[in-house]
């Protein structure tokens, strides 16, 4: 496999008014490029804020305060923040969650698609709309010239996130980060747009970070898989070993409470507390270790 | 399919009522010296406060009657309407101008900013606006440009409140953080992402606006503070016929009355636009 194009190395992050406690603790996760990563976790777990940190759109009470975030090899925050501004922009896109806001409601969709691939790839004019053209014909929008000259209110949710994902691969970025982009759509429309994007990133080659709670998706689409609990990995392999045989109680928690179309007289099991209470103790036990290291480096307070 | 045709009428209709007398005003304005009947200047003692044409008294040509000192009533309030519209439009657009980028920083960067700017605003709206204007006027002299910064200097507050309030709400839309994504630094996004949703609900206050200034205007021009020349302003016509009420009610009620639907007619076009932007925009 070649070399990961993102690579986050122990990346923890908390509220800067939070006390001692962290929303993300020591995450790491390489995703090589033509590579799917899922990131699955529960609410609140803290996937979009990993997203977050690549694009460094954090939400403002939240701060880094350790780790790294490389895009082929640099590190991100070594960079000033034009530097890095500029290099994320050009290497990597995000598509939103919800495609009902990450359209500016105020532009016509040809202004959005062309504004992109001007300020990455300095197209400007005719060539500009005709590959914003061709990149909506590639997601199957059967009359892009219509779409093109609509405002975003004109479209529907399925349509936008169409619109979305073409722009996200507009300037063949080399990484896309995917921020749960099924969950705001019709279940009836969540296939064909998670059928989308696989297809789009077989075929343009790029790492994919697939952030959702859904473990069917995770099966379909991703190679590689984390498994998020209060901002800590439980679980981190290959897709298949995940199914076969997870390995952590909590992965094994929430596939017992996944409905399977197979077995559909099975009754879903809760997680249990017995699992939430052992994984507390878990990360309890690496936050002490955790503050441990940092006091013995003589760094961060207690 | 009937009701939302029905709607649409109704918009328009203020709409178009408001967009009228508006547009009638600045023709006004424009054309006061080919239109007025006679000199808003020459006085006539042997015609004081003739009474308006359809009233047994009234001399030929003095359509609106005349003022104490015989001035003709119409050519005054025609000419009354440059310094209404010079004062609507110039005040609203320094207020407009300076209000909505103090909204615009404060609602985009939150926090330290917002802080400061919302308890200026909050400090400012404290004073009643018109004593203050009173007072700078005072301060400044008379004069058209006085009341201009006056105004502008009193309703800022108006436009950084509602800006700031709705650029909170479009900094949380993800097309924003999109943008971010995409490398674009905080100036452009703020002025090319936030701003264009912003402007329905700027434009709006600014035909809201308009009206106040004219209504402003007209107050300081009621306790003698506005232009301090002969010319007329609405608020100093309301202000002579006021002594003479009594004997001679049209060199009041006129003056008044074109404030009355100068003001009304401001803040329904404002309206209008509002209900023509809405159904869009959210």
């Amino acid at each position: 496999m070649s070399a990961p194009f993102l690579e986050i190395d122990r990346l923890s992050v908390r509220l800067r008014r939070g006390g001692a406690g962290r929303l993300l603790r020591q995450v790491s996760i390489a995703v090589a490029p033509g590579e799917v990563h899922g990131l699955v976790g529960e609410s609140g777990a803290g996937k979009s804020m990993i997203g977050r940190a690549i694009f460094g759109i954090l939400p403002r009470a939240v701060e880094v305060i350790e780790g790294a975030v490389r895009l082929g090899g640099t590190d991100l925050f070594a960079l000033s923040d034009r530097r890095r501004r500029r290099l994320v922009g050009v290497t990597a896109s995000l598509i939103p969650q919800d495609p009902l806001t990450a359209l500016n409601p105020s532009k016509r969709i040809e202004v959005q698609m062309t504004d992109r691939l001007t300020k990455i790839l300095g197209l400007t004019g005719a060539a500009a709309r005709a590959r914003a053209l061709g990149l909506l014909e590639e997601v199957h929008i059967q009359d892009p010239a219509r779409v093109f000259r609509s405002y975003p209110h004109e479209l529907s949710g399925g349509m936008r996130q169409r619109v979305l994902i073409a722009s996200a691969f507009a300037a063949e970025p080399r990484l896309i980060v995917a921020d749960e982009p099924t969950t705001a759509l019709d279940v009836t429309v969540q296939k064909q747009i998670l059928k989308l994007i696989a297809e789009m990133q077989r075929r343009h080659g790029t790492a994919l970070l697939f952030v959702t709670h859904n473990l069917g998706v995770v099966a379909k689409i991703c190679q590689r898989v984390s498994v998020l609990y209060a901002g800590k990995i439980v679980e981190q392999t290959d897709v298949a070993t995940l199914f076969a045989a997870p390995a952590h109680a909590y992965t094994r928690a929430l596939m017992a409470a996944t409905p399977r179309y197979d077995r559909p007289d099975e009754s879903l099991a809760p997680v249990r507390p017995e699992v939430i209470e052992a994984l507390a103790r878990e990360i309890a036990a690496s936050d002490a270790d955790w503050r441990e290291a940092r006091l013995a480096r003589g760094e961060g307070r207690a | 399919m009937a009701e939302p045709r029905a709607i649409h009428r109704r918009l328009n209709v203020r709409l178009w009522l408001g967009g009228s007398w508006i547009g009638l005003l600045f023709f006004c304005a424009i054309f006061a010296g080919a239109l007025a009947p006679h000199d808003r200047l020459a006085q006539d003692l042997m015609l004081q406060t003739l009474p308006p044409a359809w009233i047994d008294g009234a001399e030929p040509g003095y359509y609106l009657g005349t003022d104490s000192l015989g001035r003709d009533i119409l050519a005054r309030i025609l000419y009354a309407t440059r310094p209404a519209l010079i004062v609507a439009i110039v005040a609203s657009s320094a207020a407009c101008a300076f209000g909505s980028l103090l909204g615009l920083m404060a609602g985009f960067f939150g926090g330290w900013t917002d802080r400061v700017i919302s308890r200026l605003v909050d400090i400012w709206m404290a004073f009643p606006p018109v004593l203050l204007s009173i007072l700078l006027v005072a301060v400044m002299g008379p004069g058209l440009s006085s009341v201009i910064i006056a105004i502008a200097v009193i309703d800022w507050t108006r436009f950084c409140r509602v800006v700031r309030a709705e650029a909170m709400q479009q900094r949380r839309m993800d097309y924003v953080d999109s943008a971010k994504a995409m490398g674009y630094g905080t100036g452009r996004i703020m002025a090319r992402e936030v701003l264009p949703n912003v402007l329905p609900a700027i434009l709006v206050l600014f035909s809201l606006e308009m009206g106040i200034a004219v209504i402003v205007e007209a107050i300081l021009s009621f306790v003698n503070l506005s232009i301090s020349t002969d010319d007329p302003t609405w608020g100093s016509m309301i202000a002579e016929g006021r002594s003479i009420v009594h004997q001679a009610w049209w060199v009041l009620v006129f003056p008044l009355l074109c404030l009355f639907l100068t003001v009304l007619a401001f803040s329904q076009f404002g309206e209008g636009l509002k209900e023509r932007f809405d159904p869009v925009m959210r």
